[in-house]
């Protein structure tokens, strides 16, 4: 496979890093990418794949590195109407929702 | 995901068979399906999804099917082979070529491709094109064509193409009715090969044929001939 963002995670995590993972889980709208995209993330800031467009990967990171220090998953809500949390809108006016999950 | 989840899922990629990681979104708990135990209803919720090849909800988990790759049959280790190879390993393709022909079919020509000198039909036998296999047949030469397309009809294969002009498919046509196939299984070849995009070198080729087998895959408009 030309995108095996699993094998690319599991390379940093051998190399010592804390990695996280997160993938869309679902999705309202026209949201770039599908249920099911992956998109990681190492402690030294690579990053693999994606969740959207390129619109939230920052904030996932963000939400990342606390499930990558603390073990602890983590529900992501985005979408253009959501105005807790999350300040981060998507042009595209789509909703999702990404699970992030520390590898390891 | 704990290392031992991650190595069960990429050992079951790796042995190509189908599963399901199923993610429970309230705690991160995760199972693999079919293999772990689950009640009925998650298991059957993950045999579905495998099937359908689309993640999918089922009371708190997500379910995330991980089915082996799609597989690209290409007959005629020509130049438009060479140029739509790299193109369908990045769309995700597991790619083998059919070219009984020794000089075209070379490691040099098809760098990092599975080859097969055979002949067509003892080819498509033993690789056995199954609904997640797309066949395109590249050689213009009856001789190694007809029997691939003859495969091909009698697989459940979702896209069958064939290059060649409409006056080579005409024949080509006439040769598939005497060796048995009627005009609902002929139908199922598209010919000329393609969108029609108005391609001319070879990568460009390559091109209108991997977007012709996305949009059969992806069920798209473009894909529906008149």
């Amino acid at each position: 496979m030309s995108e095996d963002i699993l094998a690319t995670a599991s390379a940093w995590r051998d190399a010592g890093e804390s990695v996280a993972i997160a993938t869309v889980v679902e999705t309202w709208g026209s949201s770039p990418r599908p249920a099911g995209s992956r998109f990681a993330v190492s402690s030294a800031g690579r990053m693999a794949g994606s969740v959207s467009g390129g619109c939230i990967e920052g904030a996932v990171a963000e939400a990342a590195a606390a499930t990558m220090a603390n073990g602890t998953p983590q529900l992501l809500d985005f979408g253009i109407s959501d105005e807790s949390a999350w300040e981060v809108g998507l042009a595209c006016g789509g909703k999702l929702k990404v699970f992030v999950e520390k590898l390891g | 995901m704990t290392p031992e989840t991650l190595s069960r899922l990429q050992a079951a990629i790796a042995a190509k068979h189908p599963v399901a990681l199923c993610t429970r979104l309230a705690d991160g708990a995760q199972l693999l399906l079919p293999g772990d135990a689950a009640d009925a209803g998650l298991s059957d919720a993950a045999a579905a999804a495998l099937l359908a090849d689309k993640p999918t909800q089922h009371e708190g988990w997500f379910i995330h099917p991980h089915n082996p790759a799609l597989r690209l049959i290409i007959v005629g280790a020509v130049h438009a082979a060479q140029a739509m190879l790299p193109m369908a390993s990045a769309l995700g393709f597991a790619t083998t070529v059919i070219d009984p022909r020794r000089a075209f079919a070379t490691e040099e020509r098809l760098p990092g491709v599975t080859i097969s000198h055979d002949w067509p039909d003892d080819a498509m036998a033993a690789l056995r094109p199954d609904t997640r296999s797309a066949i395109v047949t590249l050689t213009h030469d009856p001789k190694i064509d007809d029997p691939a397309l003859d495969a091909a009809l009698r697989s459940p294969a979702f896209y069958i193409g064939a290059l060649g002009s409409k006056r080579t498919h005409a024949k080509r046509v006439d040769r598939l009715r005497e060796m048995g196939h009627d005009d609902a299984a002929i139908g199922r070849i598209r010919a000329p090969i393609g969108l029609d995009i108005k391609a001319l070198t070879a990568p460009e080729i390559g091109l209108s044929i991997m977007a012709e087998i996305i949009a059969t895959r992806r069920g798209a408009g473009l894909a529906q001939r008149g």
